[in-house]
């Protein structure tokens, strides 16, 4: 290797270099944490159970690298901190629901401040596969006080690019059968009362969570992607998407 | 929230008390439990960060030293959540005396010395409702300090405040942290008219003080057990006498 001198590179070594973007958190963001020096990308992939999230996001992550960006993958209940007391608590149903909501918002705290947060700083792609969005539309469903979860939820970055793969629910179902020939007791929000028919409370609860995920799009202003298409068509649009992202577009 | 269960409508009254690891609030909210079921009132006692399903959770994080100040905040928020939403809530509703030995305003000292913004932390425990009374056991910082390091030669980490980095050494900065956390209680307790007793008095003296005070502000004969129901806990148990510990 030759010191002192620049290395000439060929374009088809030549690895893009995403353009810096200026971060800010929601609210008041996390103690002694600058801003400023999170260099990395943040970009999310929202959507329902059987919407292709982790399908999309293992195929961005292929390209991405390819590409030669670091990548990490973050997402909910995997904290070393929480997730399997949380996943514990799940099981036995004995939480009431503000309790659930903060193990939740402890669970993503401590994921923010040990993974994304250094990640960021060390110039990696962060991708999550769901973030803040999806836990406050399960407490909103669930009535909890909107005010209340935007405090909490202040500490959260904002993130670069929010993919939000929308699957009507009748196609949910039928990918839900499709993988587990099951469908999941908190994605069919059970826990409501709305009906004692799995199938039926399923769409209910999933026709309700897109009814305040569309809410929420309007503060958050999160992409809305159709998930009703193949992998490949999902995935297209979001290489797309994001390249515009690390471009600075 | 900002009002108290009176306010709400609650049959049911909370006291609490508040004050500096070794101040001796313990004690004093012991006795007064004691009393209080002496007399055959409906009386039910909670601790901080005491919930069963958060516990695993907490001294892992503690143990593992994993913990930042947001997340030691939210942890013991869920804490908090859990005894209140299952036990707390439920009881005032159906009319009891509910004791607790620390309240909301244990985080609002502690979490925002530790550097959490102040109206994040408020916002956290919105949901909850203000005690009818508040105890704050007011001792002066060295015989605070000096019942807690007699006892203990050794201070874990986050008791210590040592994530702060506040002094390396674990004896000074316990006693710098403690000291920062005085001054936010003396803040809450003009701002939350917190009945102040003077914790440098001898233990009966203080709670003839504490007595006196709910008996001149709750009737208590209207927390009578009725004797049908039984009794949860045994009458009797020899816990009185154990020595001052920080909490965590």
């Amino acid at each position: 290797m030759e010191t002192g001198r620049a290395v000439r590179i060929k374009s088809k070594n030549r690895v893009v270099v995403p353009r810096p973007s200026r971060r800010r958190f929601y609210g008041h963001g996390i103690p002694r944490v600058d801003v400023e020096k999170l260099a990395g990308k943040l970009i999310v992939v929202e959507g329902a159970d059987g919407s292709g999230r982790s399908t999309q996001i293992a195929r961005l992550v292929e390209w991405l690298e390819g590409c030669g960006h670091a990548t990490v993958q973050v997402g909910l209940k995997r904290s070393t901190l929480v997730s399997e007391e949380l996943e514990q608590a799940q099981n036995g149903n004995i939480l009431s629901r503000t309790t659930l909501s903060l193990f939740y918002a402890t669970d993503f705290a401590d994921q923010l401040e040990n993974i994304i947060l250094p990640a960021l700083k060390a110039g990696f792609i962060v991708l999550a596969d769901r973030y803040i969005y999806t836990l406050m539309a399960r407490d909103m469903v669930r009535g909890m006080d909107e005010a209340w979860l935007k405090n909490i939820y202040g500490i959260a970055p904002v993130p670069d690019a929010v993919f939000y793969l929308n699957v009507s629910p009748e196609e949910l179902v039928q990918r839900n059968f499709a993988k587990n020939a099951a469908l999941d007791y908190w994605e069919s929000g059970m826990d409501l009362g709305l009906s004692r028919d799995l199938f039926d409370s399923f769409v209910k609860y999933q026709t309700a969570v897109q009814k305040v995920f569309k809410r929420l799009q309007a503060t958050y202003g999160f992409t809305i992607v159709n998930g009703n298409r193949s992998v490949e068509a999902v995935n297209q649009e979001l290489k797309k998407k994001t390249s515009s992202v690390l471009a600075g577009r | 929230m900002l009002k108290t269960f009176a306010e709400l409508k609650f049959p049911g009254r909370l006291i609490a008390v508040e004050g500096l690891d070794g101040s001796g609030k313990s004690t004093q909210i012991y006795l007064l439990k004691r009393w209080l079921q002496v007399q055959g009132l409906k009386v039910y006692f909670s601790e901080w960060n005491s919930s069963e399903l958060v516990k695993a959770a907490t001294s892992k994080g503690k143990k593992r030293e994993l913990l930042t100040p947001t997340t030691f905040s939210l942890i013991h928020a869920t804490d908090f959540a859990d005894r209140y939403e299952r036990h707390l809530a439920p009881l005032l509703r159906a009319g009891y005396l509910v004791l607790c030995d620390r309240y909301i305003f244990t985080a609002f000292a502690r979490d925002v010395v530790r550097g959490c913004p102040h109206e994040w932390v408020r916002g956290i425990y919105d949901f909850a409702a203000l005690p009818d009374l508040t105890f704050f056991f007011k001792a002066d910082l060295e015989i605070s300090l000096q019942r807690i390091l007699d006892g203990r030669p050794q201070l874990k980490y986050f008791e210590a405040g040592l994530d702060l980095r506040l002094s390396t050494d674990p004896y000074e900065s316990f006693r710098i942290f403690q000291g920062q956390i005085l001054e936010q209680y003396l803040a809450l307790s003009t701002e939350f008219n917190f009945l102040v007793v003077d914790a440098n008095r001898l233990v009966e003296a203080q709670q003839s003080v504490v007595r006196e005070l709910i008996a001149q502000r709750i009737d208590l004969a209207q927390f009578k057990r009725n004797e049908s129901h039984g009794v949860a806990e045994p009458a009797i148990r020899n816990s009185l006498w154990k020595q001052a510990e920080p909490y965590e």
